[in-house]
């Protein structure tokens, strides 16, 4: 068979997903000359130092400030003498934040799975059916250019109790008063993020499926499945990265998003960013609101952290 | 596969649809945004024309982000040549820190700064913004970038070095030109980010507003919609040419390179 260059790419780019992170420096396969690799290397620190010095500045130094500012506890306007955990019980104690904090969880869970449910068909489509693929990935990703406040605002005007689905109703007489279940709750937060984080769901799903190697489809219906077993035994899992890449990327953002709860959640689609926000702006008790903006992260990085693991875990079954 | 289609086309509508209302309610001659559309009219839009303190606000929106841009660029340049062309211990973890605010909420990144500049004694400005965006743009620049550089072949390099160029004059006529249409993709994708950020440039810009900030002032008075709709149509369409301008540099870039190479 002649050389395929698509085929070469396509083998490429599994071998490099199973050598794990992209951002591997493992020279055995970036074919890093001798010449070079024996290059005094301080050239190379020279380099990456400007921006580790930036996140040092920019991430490093605030974080810590935030640490310790956690540590203490407001006494007016500046913090009282000493060191206390007083914050931290004061997060754990309280049901009120529990809740926040559960909900948060809830939403963006809902988020996630909304998301990446309705994407997939599409990235699907695209992938194996859709003739103009190009023309299809860029109607996809038009409306994402637009700014992402607008994009939030506009779900505004359209559930509101004046809104366009009211208006739009009432006009056609098919309700005679203004439903007022559509906006201020976390079903609106949901659709929201859902619609805003559309584009982190479809582009990952889309690349993983546009890399399955198209000779294992035909194999496995050479060998006798079925369209649905031969989804089920190759498709899905060959694509579970880029499943799993666009869960991530919606996830954590979405637990912390400030924007979209405050416009359309109203005070029972409150999320953790708004809490964190109230505490640091209106009640002006800073030490509270770093306990929580560090609670909040430190329980981000763990359900993440886990649901990669357990991902990881059930793609190996799989194999 | 006719259904996929359908479904397809249907999700594309509940993209488009929160999108249209924008453009559409922007030419519309009623200050309520609802159901029946009451006749065509470009007064928003000549509101806009007459609003300094939005033009205001799009000149600090162009500063900060031309700003993000060139230093997220030059920032990941250097890093992304750092870790494909040496051998570094640690590198690694350097990338893992570099993409850490990736992982943590903007309200958090945009506090916690607001607590390092309160500790310095320094004031909310336009330049702690820029700080702000570099926190998020340096890891989108850098993943594009080192996508770059490992998409060429480095003999190129090599070759330069051996025909006698210094290193200074192999990166001008070598890696520069190669990297072109890596770096326009970055400086695009870093200056569209800090473009549409709201959170950072809210709590750090102080009194200097960036567009989006203006934006969610204007959000709570009912009678300025329609001209906020306005901008955001605006906003939607000079992306869309942007990126049409960008896709196509970059289609020039990648035709050039297959025939240099």
């Amino acid at each position: 068979m002649a050389f395929s260059p698509i085929r070469f790419k396509q083998q490429f780019h599994r071998f490099r997903l199973r050598r794990g992170p992209r951002f591997s420096n493992n020279p055995s396969h970036k074919g890093v000359n001798v010449a070079q690799t024996g290059r005094n290397s301080t050239e190379g620190y020279g380099l990456i130092a400007p921006a580790l010095g930036v996140m040092a500045l920019g991430l490093a130094a605030p974080l810590a400030l935030l640490l310790l500012t956690s540590l203490k506890s407001q006494s007016g306007l500046g913090f009282a003498q000493g060191w206390t955990l007083a914050q931290y019980a004061a997060v754990l104690g309280r049901a009120s934040y529990r809740i926040l904090f559960l909900r948060s969880l809830l939403i963006s869970g809902a988020v996630t799975i909304l998301t990446v449910a309705l994407a997939y068909p599409v990235a699907y489509f695209v992938a194996f059916h859709a003739r103009r693929k190009f023309v299809w990935l860029v109607a996809l990703t038009i409306p994402f250019w637009t700014s992402y406040l607008l994009r939030v605002f506009a779900w505004k005007i359209i559930l509101g109790f004046n809104g366009l689905i009211n208006s739009g109703l009432m006009r056609l007489h098919l309700i005679h008063e203004p439903l007022s279940f559509l906006l201020y709750n976390p079903f609106a937060v949901v659709v929201t993020l859902a619609h805003a984080w559309a584009a982190f769901a479809i582009l990952p799903i889309y690349v993983s499926l546009e890399k399955i190697d198209r000779s294992l489809l035909e194999a496995a219906s050479d060998l006798g499945d079925g369209a649905l077993r031969r989804f089920l035994r190759i498709t899905l899992p060959l694509s579970m990265p880029g499943v799993i890449g666009a869960a991530i990327l919606i996830f954590v953002p979405t637990t912390g998003d400030y924007v979209t709860p405050e416009l359309v959640g109203g005070p029972k689609g409150a999320m953790i960013a708004n809490l964190i926000e109230v505490q640091f702006v209106g009640a002006g008790n800073w030490p509270l609101g770093a306990a929580l903006s560090l609670m909040g992260m430190a329980m981000v990085a763990v359900i993440a952290g886990l649901f990669v693991a357990a991902a990881r875990a059930g793609a190996k079954e799989i194999r | 596969m006719k259904s996929l289609r359908l479904y397809a086309l249907a999700y594309l509508a509940f993209l488009y649809a929160p999108v249209l209302v924008l453009p559409v309610f922007s030419f519309n001659n009623s200050e309520f945004i609802a159901f029946p559309l009451s006749g065509f009219t470009i007064r928003w839009y000549q509101g806009l024309a007459a609003d300094t303190a939005m033009q205001h606000a799009l000149g600090n929106s162009l500063k900060v982000g031309l700003a993000t841009a060139l230093l997220s660029t030059m920032l990941g340049l250097a890093a992304a040549r750092a870790v494909t062309r040496y051998r570094l211990k640690g590198a690694g973890v350097a990338l893992g820190f570099i993409s850490l605010p990736l992982f943590i909420p903007d309200i958090v990144l945009a506090l916690s700064l607001m607590l390092l500049l309160g500790a310095g004694g320094l004031p909310l400005s336009l330049a702690a913004v820029v700080l702000g965006h570099l926190l998020i743009c340096v890891p989108f620049a850098l993943t594009v970038l080192i996508a770059r550089f490992e998409g060429f072949d480095r003999n190129l390099e090599e070759a330069s070095a051996d025909l006698g160029e210094d290193p200074w004059m192999t990166f001008w006529r070598v890696t520069f030109p190669l990297m072109l249409p890596g770096i326009v993709a970055s400086l695009l994708l870093t200056f569209i980010t800090s473009f549409d950020e709201f959170l950072l440039a809210f709590f750090l810009s102080g009194t200097e507003a960036t567009l989006p900030v203006y934006i969610w002032g204007q959000l709570r008075f009912p009678e300025r919609l329609p001209m906020v709709l306005a901008l955001g149509a605006l906003i939607l369409t000079a992306s869309v040419v942007l990126v049409i301008l960008a896709e196509h540099v970059r289609n020039l870039g990648a035709q050039k390179t297959t025939v240099g190479a």
